[in-house]
């Protein structure tokens, strides 16, 4: 028991009673669920390498930006109303007519355009130190699924506000599946709900976009975060420090993931938070980039917008898809595009997983596969008219080398010899 | 079938016999799932509202004066419904080296509009106006020479520039790869046009 004393202080009791009524409920608790067992295993006691660098801040940003359009999208449930005649109006009338209903929006709006900067960034990483090769394929395949779910949440989330580019870049996706032979035209209509887009086509969107995915989404992320601390992480140098184990059990180059790494991350929140805010309070639209113009006008089936492009982080495969004459084969390229990923596991021959000791054949691929994933974002927000179509091809077969010619350029290429132990410089 | 009588005494378990009884509630429960699947699938088809609006749509023709388009909406698409004059559907003609598709062998369309003027007479031309290449509506330049001194008259896509004839067929160049598509239509009566049915029934 604790009394307080006139100042609020409980100093003059014995210490041995201070706080024993928590300590006893914590013991009372934890009989009954693992939560320090759990927080040892996973955060106290998680070893992780200590050579980790700015590479490794955007898994942890993926799950805050997770959480921030958790909130968001929660609170702007609140206010949306889903169908043809109130969708667009309600947006409006958050951005105008909520209190700081503007400012939820935007966030949520701006997050989806930063989950897809952190997770390409996350995505990366592993392509830079090999993080998807064994014991990771897993891992990584969980993380494609992520992927997915995320370009599904978007896309869904994207029809919502229910104005113009909402309503023609739904009509353009929805007509990829029509290109399937046999089935596509009813595959379509099943959809949709309807003919056309619709009242139908944007309730069933909504309650995919705020049930079905994020539900789907935490699952595969948790999956994803078990497996991660099942293997551990990777690391700058692709050693595995569990095979160097000291004294304690320990893993000599690995270092307890809390207070390391949580301060690391933070650090990184921050830089985060303030770049997020940034944009939401300056550039919400991002030059076009994040919101489109043509979507502030309402979803208007008999006038197109002058050019139907989807937001950036789908461009580069909408460029593939466009830079094929043939709808069906351009179709087949996009999903071979997304697919392609899925293989990377077994199609790394390499002996070696970082880049720090690869050769030149690895580095120049992977050069040639940034260059052309950035350079078709850039062609699919252009007409798709003459030369941009002609290099969009270009590119197409570049980023497809990429992955078919890459069983032949890791086994091929010496590579230099990995060290023992991380390579790692004390600050 | 295996002794049961090590069973009854306790002991020995007739595994096979689980083996059999687990497949068996797997099975069972896999079809009942399949099942159950059916009506949430289904709910996804449209709707009867949507399919009673979905209807066949009439079109008086006679409101429609020779040269000129008329955009009625059917199943949420714009038609083009265009009274060809003598002169537009001699443009169609002379150009096929040009089309990817002049027979509309690889194009959609019923029966009776696989033809060169694709339609059911030479007056009347009726098309789902949707571009075949994304979905962006294509906009009419009927007056031959509107865009450049070759073009015989025909259906401009601002989005990504195909072009179309006066009987909706795709110039080489074009990203569309296929003619506009025809809907099934007829004509119930004289200056009558019935878009979404014809003598075999309604589209589906």
């Amino acid at each position: 028991m604790t009394v307080k004393t006139a100042t609020g202080s409980a100093a003059t009791l014995p210490k041995a009673d201070r706080g024993s009524a928590g300590k006893r409920f914590w013991a009372w608790l934890n009989k009954r669920l693992p939560v320090d067992q759990f927080l040892a295993s996973q955060v106290t006691e998680y070893y992780a390498p200590k050579n980790f660098n700015f590479w490794y801040y955007f898994g942890s940003l993926a799950l805050v930006v997770l959480v921030l359009q958790l909130v968001t999208g929660i609170f702007l449930t609140m206010f949306y109303k889903p169908g043809e005649a109130t969708a667009f109006d309600s947006v409006q009338f958050i951005m105008r007519e909520v209190d700081w209903g503007w400012l939820i929006r935007y966030l949520h709006s701006s997050g989806a355009s930063f989950f897809f900067i952190v997770v390409y960034l996350h995505m990366f990483r592993a392509f830079l130190y090999g993080s998807y090769k064994p014991p990771r394929e897993l891992l990584w395949l969980l993380g494609m699924l992520v992927y997915l779910a995320l370009m599904a949440e978007a896309f869904m989330g994207y029809v919502l506000p229910w104005g113009n580019m909402s309503y023609w870049g739904a009509q353009v996706i929805v007509n990829v599946f029509g290109t399937i032979p046999g089935i596509g035209p009813d595959l379509v209509l099943w959809i949709r709900g309807d003919y056309g887009i619709a009242d139908a086509t944007l309730n069933r969107f909504f309650s995919l976009h705020v049930a079905a995915i994020p539900l789907a989404l935490l699952l595969l992320v948790a999956l994803h975060l078990v497996a991660l601390h099942e293997v551990g992480s990777n690391n700058p140098d692709g050693i595995e420090i569990k095979e160097k184990v000291g004294a304690d059990g320990h893993p000599l180059d690995g270092i307890p993931f809390h207070p390391y790494y949580t301060v690391k991350d933070f650090v990184g929140i921050g830089v985060f938070l303030v770049a997020l805010a940034i944009v939401v309070f300056f550039v919400p639209t991002f030059g076009g980039l994040f919101l489109e113009s043509p979507n502030f006008e309402p979803a208007n089936p008999i006038s197109t917008p002058a050019d139907i492009t989807p937001v950036w982080y789908f461009t580069p495969y909408y460029a593939m898809l466009r830079a094929v004459p043939d709808q069906r084969l351009g179709a087949l390229l996009l999903l071979l595009a997304i697919m392609a990923f899925l293989f990377l596991p077994w199609l790394d021959r390499s002996p070696v997983k970082s880049m720090r000791y690869r050769g030149w054949m690895s580095r120049s691929a992977l050069a040639v596969f940034v260059v052309s994933f950035i350079g078709l974002g850039y062609l699919g927000m252009q007409p798709a008219l003459g030369v941009y179509v002609i290099i969009a091809r270009i590119l197409a077969v570049l980023y497809f080398l990429f992955f078919l010619l890459m069983p032949f350029y890791t086994s091929l290429e010496s590579v230099k010899p990995v060290p023992e132990r991380v390579v790692y410089h004390a600050h | 079938m295996a002794d049961h009588a090590g069973v009854a005494g306790g002991d020995e378990v007739d595994l096979s016999r689980r083996k059999f009884l687990t497949r068996a509630t797997i099975a069972t429960g896999a079809v009942g799932a399949v099942f159950a699947a059916v009506p949430f699938i289904e709910s996804w088809s449209p709707s009867e509202r949507a399919r009673a609006a979905g209807e066949p749509v009439l079109f008086d023709l006679s409101k429609l004066d020779p040269g000129q388009m008329a955009k009625p909406v059917w199943r949420r698409q714009p038609i083009f419904v265009v009274r060809r004059t003598p002169d537009m559907v001699k443009r169609i003609e002379g150009h096929d080296a040009d089309l990817k598709d002049p027979q509309s062998l690889h194009s959609e369309q019923p029966p009776y509009a696989k033809n060169d003027l694709r339609s059911r007479n030479a007056e009347f031309l009726v098309l789902i106006g949707i571009c075949t290449h994304l979905g962006c509506l294509p906009k009419e330049h009927f007056a031959a020479g509107d865009l450049g001194p070759s073009w015989p008259g025909g259906f401009h896509c601002p989005c990504h520039g195909s072009r179309f004839d006066l009987a909706g067929r795709v110039f080489d160049g074009s990203p569309a790869s296929v003619n506009l598509r025809v809907p099934s239509y007829s004509f119930p009566k004289e200056q009558l046009l019935l878009i979404g049915a014809d003598e075999k029934g309604v589209a589906s």
